[in-house]
């Protein structure tokens, strides 16, 4: 009923991202860092005793991350939108809130599937063990990451009016759930306070079902995966929809209540 | 038929000492130009934000095309066009992508990636719309690059495309220059005949309120005035005579003999009420050499209504 509003919001995300150059470049510096240094130093020193190569086990970690994080942090226009005044025409436009935020959510989702290109393509030049069927097999998750990532960050930015202050909070939200969700190890022997952390952290759930998806059917799948795929997948949109709800109701509550 | 009906309308925003609308009522009849003034402070884009939806009120009943505000938000927003008061652009944007999002939004042309995909239909609208506002060249090129005036254009092209039944423009001429402001009003003038679309409108350029059908003056959250021009000024102004004689003595003499009031200023001024200029000055003999009418304008009557009551 709203798919034209829906795709107007989307496509001009998503433009907005195509048309920020430095935004896309630097958005592949973190990518290779991680994959590159982190995944190639663990796999020299550790890559014979594990059972497992552990470049590809960050990639895939890196893969969650990137659609998880580059949709979240991409909610950030609704800070940007507001300083611009663009939100006026946003709100003043005939179609529910929810729609106005799933469209961006689905914008920044796009960009970050442009991402996934070159982590893919970076991955495979630094020795991950890249397969384009298990690539394929893993994007309709990836998706679904996007948008639980995307309501992560509505969620957020109901809550902050400067993007100077989401630049500064973004951060750290982000880094501890990078360990705590098991991107560069994995967390399935973890002290119980960390346990305890790991399980209320977002991202675990998402890079377990991405993990559980790729390794499907290979031998290390029983050391890399800690969940059922079709357990974390009900989880992830379980969290996409409670966060949807939650943001939009916190947005439109503090966009029109001043 | 009322198409606004505000009843009691009070808005307090968090942490202020006082009402920024306080209790305020008044009806907009469809297809009226209603022109709604005050000083800056004084709460036109605060009621204006309420009754587009996109503020919140804090007490009142406010009914927009029939509908409630409170329980039919979206229908309201479907019946109505705004113009801001700050450009509300996307600045990453051309200035026809801008027009493209917003009639996606109000669901008037499905959406297209490209220009070129979009209805003929619209492209036609976009470029007729364009033409009145003398920028079909910039359509194509990013808002960023546009200057005040290009934004604002922008900006009246995108609300009128979806042909709204009411539309708000807060200090839409604001940045133009004198000939668009001259296309702007001849073609919401246009769109008003052919379509009877109701104009709800504040602005600091008093002129453009003078062809208003009604005029409500609000100061401090409070209307002051409300009714046609000429009766706001009637009410307020009277028209005089200015004269003048090289012998000031002999004509102040004559003015006085005749029992004819003035003021000196050092012209001398006479007070109108409801006498003609003409029969005064038939009264007169002394030679003059100046002879001048003054009827006041909206902007003489609205500077009386904001200056009264003005801590000196």
């Amino acid at each position: 009923m709203y798919f034209d509003a829906l795709a107007t919001i989307a496509y001009r995300d998503f433009m907005k991202y195509v048309r920020n150059r430095p935004r896309i470049m630097f958005s592949l510096v973190f990518p290779a860092i991680f994959i590159g240094v982190l995944g190639g130093s663990f796999q020299s020193n550790f890559g014979s005793t594990i059972g497992f190569n552990f470049i590809t086990f960050v990639f895939v970690g890196i893969v969650t991350q990137t659609m998880f994080s580059t949709t979240a942090q991409g909610l950030i226009s609704m800070a940007t939108d507001r300083d611009s005044n663009f939100t006026q025409e946003l709100l003043a436009a005939p179609i529910p809130r929810f729609v106005i935020l799933l469209g961006k959510i689905i914008g920044e989702s796009l960009a970050a599937f442009t991402q996934l290109v070159g982590v893919v393509l970076i991955a495979t030049v630094l020795g991950a063990q890249v397969s384009i069927s298990q690539v394929a097999a893993i994007l309709p998750a990836a998706a679904l990451v996007g948008l639980m990532g995307g309501s992560f960050g509505v969620l957020v930015m109901a809550n902050i009016k400067d993007p100077e202050a989401a630049n500064q909070v973004f951060p750290l939200l982000m880094f501890p759930q990078f360990f705590l969700a098991g991107l560069f190890t994995p967390v399935r022997h973890l002290p119980i306070y960390l346990t305890i952390l790991s399980h209320v952290t977002p991202l675990r759930y998402a890079v377990d079902l991405l993990r559980g998806i790729y390794y499907q059917g290979r031998p290390e799948y029983a050391k890399v995966v800690t969940s059922p795929a079709w357990i974390n997948a009900i989880v992830v949109a379980a969290l996409f929809v409670v966060f949807l709800a939650v943001g939009t109701f916190q947005y439109s509550r503090n966009e029109k209540n001043k | 038929m009322a198409i606004i009906e505000v009843e009691n309308l009070v808005k307090h925003y968090k942490k202020a000492h006082k009402n920024a609308v306080d209790n305020i009522s008044f009806n907009v009849e469809e297809g009226e130009f209603f022109a709604f003034l005050g000083p800056n402070g004084a709460g036109k884009t605060t009621t204006i934000s309420i009754l587009t939806t996109t503020l919140n009120k804090t007490s009142g009943t406010v009914k927009i095309a029939g509908y409630d505000l409170d329980k039919e938000e979206t229908a309201v927003r479907r019946s109505i066009g705004i113009i801001f008061q700050n450009p509300s652009l996307d600045f990453g944007l051309t200035g026809e992508e801008n027009i493209r999002v917003h009639a996606a939004l109000y669901g008037v042309f499905p959406f297209r990636p490209l220009y070129r995909m979009m209805p003929k239909a619209y492209r036609d609208k976009v470029q007729q719309l364009a033409a009145v506002l003398d920028m079909e060249k910039d359509l194509f090129v990013p808002v960023k690059t546009y200057s005040g005036g290009m934004k604002r254009k922008l900006e009246i092209v995108r609300s009128l495309i979806h042909s709204p039944k009411i539309l708000f423009l807060d200090e839409p001429t604001t940045g133009l220059d004198p000939l668009s402001r001259r296309n702007l009003w001849e073609y919401l003038g246009t769109v008003r005949r052919e379509q009877d679309t109701t104009i709800f409108l504040t602005t600091h350029y008093l002129e453009e309120a003078e062809d208003a059908d009604r005029v409500c003056i609000i100061k401090g959250g409070k209307i002051e005035k409300l009714g046609t021009p000429d009766k706001i000024k009637s009410e307020l102004l009277e028209n005089y005579l200015i004269l003048d004689a090289p012998d000031r003595d002999k004509l102040r003499d004559e003015l006085k003999r005749k029992k004819i009031t003035f003021t000196e200023t050092p012209q001398f001024r006479i007070e109108l009420g409801k006498r003609s200029a003409q029969k005064i000055i038939n009264e007169i003999t002394t030679p003059l050499t100046v002879v001048k009418t003054y009827s006041p304008s909206l902007e003489d009557a609205y500077l009386e209504i904001i200056e009264e009551k003005e801590p000196k």
